[in-house]
Order: C-alpha cells, then structure tokens, then sequence
C-alpha cells in the first residue's frame, strides 16, 4: 500500500515543519543582516498571527519590516498602538484571543508599557517581545545599555539575552515553541543589547524561507482563550479574588506561585530547543572566570583571547542565555575551580552581578567581582577587561586604553 | 508533590520549587517519585475508593461538547465515577459566582477549599480542567484540606497534585476504568 504523507500549510503558503527540523535540520545560507533585519527572517519563519508595533529607538526598524512581512502576507494582522501603553495592551487582547504574537519595544517604552508585563504573566499570554535595550535616564539617552532588564526581572516572563544576530533569530523561532507549551505558557522576553545588535551586521546562518513553525494552537492553553466576555477576563470580577480579605490572599498566592512554577517548568523545554541554558568558552581548567550575558560576554569572549595570546593568562566564560529561568544549578557546575568571578556588564547598577552573587550564596565560596562594568551607552572594548583583569592581578598594563 | 501540607512560611506549598517536575511522557508521578502509569492508577484508585467523599471535579474541556474527544472522554468520566462510587462536582467554567458558588453544586479554582470542606471530601479527581485552574486550586487545596488529590492531565500534568497522570485521552481513561475495576474487586468493595 503507497505511504500517504500529509503535508501542512501556513496561511502564507509555507510548509509547516517542525521545530526540530526548522532549528536543527534544515540547510542553511549565509547572510549579511543587522539584528533588525534577522528579527524580520525570524518572524517570517514563525506562523506569527498578529503583531503591534509603535516606533522607538532602536526598536522602530524591526517593528517596521514586522509590518512589510503583513503586506507580504506573513503575519495575520498588524497595526500601530497608541503609545508603548497601548501596544503591549492590543498585543495581549491578541493572545486572549488565541493568536500568536509578538512585539518589540526599547527603554522609556519599555518602563511605558511596563504594567502589562505582570498582567500578561497572570493572564498565561505566550507573547514574545523582543527587546532591543536601550538606556533609561534623564537626560533622555539614546545609547545602549541595559538597564532596563533588571526593571523587568520579577514581572513573571521568562528572559532570554541573545549574544549575536545568530542566536537572536533562533531564540525567536525557540521562543515561541517554548513559551507555547501548556504547563510553561508565559510570555518571553527575548532581550539583545540595542545598537550593537540591531544596528549592526553579521553573517547569519538562515534555514529556507518557505518553511515555518507549526501554527499555536489555542485550545491547548493553560487558560480558556477568548476569556473576555467579562473585561478584562472573569478571573478579574470574581468577589472572593478581588475582596475578601481571607480567601483573595490564598488565590492570589497560589496564582503568583503558579507563574513562577510555569517558568521553572520551562527549564528542559530551554535546554532541549536553545542547547543548554548556559555557554563555555575558553579554557575549562582557568580559575579566571567571567560571567556575562548577551554583548557583554562576547566582548569577555575577545578579552579571553587577548589575555591568553598577549599576557599568558588563562581565562574562561560562562555566558548565561537564560535569564528567567536563572540556570543556577548550571551556573554552580560551571564555577567550580574559578579563583575569581568577574562579572562584566553595560548597566550602572550591575544586576548580572546581583543574580550570580545570590546564585552562589551558600552554595559556592568565590569572589564575586562587579566589574567591569559601562553605563550610558559606553563601550566595552575587550581591552578595558584586559586592563581590569592585570591590574586586578597586580600585574604591569601594557595596552592604555 | 513533595509532602502534604504547606511548606516553609508559605501557606500555599509550590512542589516546583521543592524540586517537582512534572512526569516525562509514559510515565507518571505519584507524590514525588517517577512510576509507571499503571502503578498510579492504581494508587489512584485505590485513594478514591478507601477515603471518604471520593469526588471527581470536572472542567470545561469534558463538561461542553466542543469535539468528539470530549464526548467520548465525558461518557468515560460518568463511567469512572460509577467505578469509583464518586460524586460529581463540576468546575464549570471560571466566572464568578455571585453572591458565592453553592459548594454542594460546583467548585470553583479560586477557592475550592470552600467546595471540600463543606462536602468533607477526602479524594478527588481533576478532569478536563484547564491546567492553570488546576494548578492554582491544587497548591490551595494542599495547604488548605486533607484531600488526596489526583490529575487526569490531557497535557504534560500538574507536579501539585498527590498522583499526576499525564497525557490522559480516551485510551488512557479507558485503561483507568480497567485498572479501578481490578483495585475494586481486590478490595473487595
């Protein structure tokens, strides 16, 4: 008897595959993109049903070739918000209603929209957001600098911080396949340093554009789609969750836990789709060890090399993809045998440093170093490490930086 | 789930974050040990049809006719609590009740202590119930009541519950009301 293969479309005509092939298996051809450019490839690749965008440094390209993929038929249903308020509103009034969605915002929108972060992590909303940090202060700044993800740590999503172009197109492919299994179901945010990833180009490895992810499927969330007939959502109008003082606290607890729960369940989903919550480079016997996510541990990377190669010095790097989930366990394994923890980052305040030194708390003994760290939207040339790491040692500094 | 009862200071107990995971696929968990399906059914079966009160809590997704697995999952439903001796309290849906659900009629995600202690129930099943809804009444119903709670799962399962089965379709159903049939006649009830 002839095998009958059943072969499945997306509404723009791609082949459906599935994640493991898209990710894994499937041919790839060099580009030459910037990270705004590898947002676009990602998306066309995802079954993405709606997207809402509202420009803001550096944020705005992306959202804007989000928008040609609707012209081209990609993406099911796109438009402008009101404001970043407004846009991270429609995007979760999109995922009630069972779609796929994502979004990208940048710094102020960021901290703009920032009270529909925790609703759409109650709400179980498996929107993406990429974001593209940029810095919040007054003066307003327009540099990057990643401030703004520690604002966002306890909102309920899971964090991811891509390195690279490469890895952000495949975190938003993998994202979406995580954030979409019924026990996870929380929204991710899919952060990358602006400017120095969505401004700047690199070869990227990209699959062929006539296959996607398999479309989500709404029935099978953790919540009842389209659970609006009551705005916004019955859960919000029941008397005993929003008044009384007993029994509203042991709802409210169990739901709180519950978010949380979801993203400690992402964990082997993460391993499986990004290989690992965790990256070594370098020498594993080094006792010198930075720890680092997204551009900053690419430019610990180079710093490594030049220390090997210049000064005669071995270190290594333990690059965390995962921020939410924290690989924690992952991050213990990895630092045993380090002498000294070298946390470098582009944020005034350090909050890398903060989540590894209560990572270890307890449960490894090593100097935790804050350092180097760049604000503002300085750079961080692998040098500036160099130097940290000599003078650190007591050792003569030859480069002058 | 870990252990009965809350854990630490917190009154509502998170097995996740005393190191639960949900089951792989094909297999189940029962407390906090990883067993083989059939063995939880069995304990399963056997808690619903030694503690007082056995009752079975289905939700939406076998209560409305929204496709043919839901009919059939439904009838087995009805059959499994025949086996069982065990009552019917259906969680609906999710809307507020005003001015407060009637326990004797349903229970309700976000109290369904209320629901349990009222009926004294000491055994109960989850069916068909939407997994945050599940997730959010077991960990109440842990900290909250002595009630042996059970999952029928049709996705990966909720690590709070005593017995979590995974994957739960109508094969799946169909095996328990087997497994429970054979506990019954053992027991010799």
């Amino acid at each position: 008897m002839q095998k009958t293969e059943h072969v499945q479309y997306n509404r723009a005509g791609q082949r459906v595959v599935s994640p493991d092939y898209l990710l894994f298996e499937a041919p790839r051809e060099k580009q030459f993109m910037t990270g705004s450019e590898v947002v676009k490839e990602a998306v066309k690749r995802a079954s993405v049903d709606a997207s809402v965008s509202y420009p803001i440094t550096p944020q705005s390209e992306a959202a804007h070739l989000i928008g040609e993929l609707w012209v081209e038929g990609y993406v099911g249903v796109y438009f402008r918000g009101e404001s970043e308020f407004g846009v991270m509103s429609e995007i979760a009034g999109c995922a009630m209603a069972g779609a796929r969605t994502i979004t990208t915002t940048s710094g102020p929108g960021t901290l703009r929209a920032m009270e529909n972060f925790p609703m759409w992590a109650g709400s179980r909303l498996p929107i993406q957001l990429v974001l593209m940090a940029r810095g919040v202060n007054a003066p307003l700044t327009i540099q990057p600098d990643n401030l703004e993800i520690s604002f966002l740590l306890d909102t309920g999503c899971m964090i991811w911080h891509a390195e690279t172009a490469q890895e952000l197109f495949d975190m938003i492919l993998a994202g979406f396949v995580v954030a979409e299994q019924p026990d996870v179901h929380v929204p991710l945010i899919t952060a990358i340093d602006g400017f120095f990833i969505s401004h700047t180009r690199e070869a990227v490895m990209l699959p062929p554009d006539d296959i996607a992810l398999p479309p989500y499927n709404p029935y099978k969330s953790p919540m009842v789609p389209l659970d609006m007939e009551m705005a916004p959502g019955r859960f919000l109008r029941d008397p005993y969750v929003m008044k009384s003082n007993y029994i509203s606290y042991a709802a409210h607890t169990s739901w709180q836990f519950e978010v949380r729960a979801a993203i400690e369940r992402s964990r082997p989903y993460a391993k499986h789709y990004l290989r690992g919550l965790i990256e070594e480079f370098g020498d594993p016997e080094a006792e010198i060890v930075f720890v680092a996510s997204g551009t900053a541990a690419a430019q610990a990377k180079e710093a490594t090399l030049m220390l090997l190669h210049e000064e005669g010095i071995k270190a290594r790097v333990v690059r965390l993809k995962t921020i939410r989930p924290f690989p924690t366990q992952e991050l213990i394994e990895a630092l045993r045998g380090a002498k000294y923890v070298f946390v470098p980052e582009f944020n005034v305040i350090g909050w890398l440093e903060r989540e590894v030194r209560r990572a270890l708390y307890g449960n490894l003994d090593v100097p935790v170093i804050g350092s180097p760290r760049v604000a503002g939207g300085m750079t961080m040339p692998p040098e500036f490490i160099v130097k940290e790491i000599l003078q650190f040692l007591g050792k003569e500094v030859k480069h002058v930086v | 789930m870990a252990k009965l009862g809350p854990s630490g200071y917190s009154p509502y107990p998170v097995a996740m974050y005393e190191g639960i995971l949900t089951p792989p696929p094909g297999k189940a968990l029962l407390f906090n040990e990883i067993v083989d399906e059939e063995i939880a059914m069995r304990e399963a079966a056997k808690a619903m049809l030694t503690r007082e009160n056995p009752t079975i809590f289905p939700g939406p997704q076998v209560l409305y006719a929204w496709n043919e697995e839901a009919k059939e999952k439904a009838k087995l439903v009805r059959k499994i609590a025949e086996t069982l001796g065990a009552k019917i309290i259906p969680m609906y849906d999710y809307r507020p009740k005003y001015p407060k659900i009637d326990p004797e009629k349903e229970i309700n995600p976000n109290h369904p202590n209320l629901t349990i202690w009222h009926n004294n129930i000491k055994a109960c099943i989850f069916v068909g119930v939407h997994c945050h809804y599940a997730n959010v009444a077991l960990k109440i119903i842990r900290a909250e009541t002595d009630c042996f709670t059970i999952a029928m799962c049709g996705n990966s399962g909720h690590e709070d519950a005593m017995i979590t089965l995974r994957d739960q379709h109508v094969e799946e159903l169909e095996k328990f009301i087997r497994v429970a049939e054979e506990v019954k006649k053992e027991l010799g009830k």
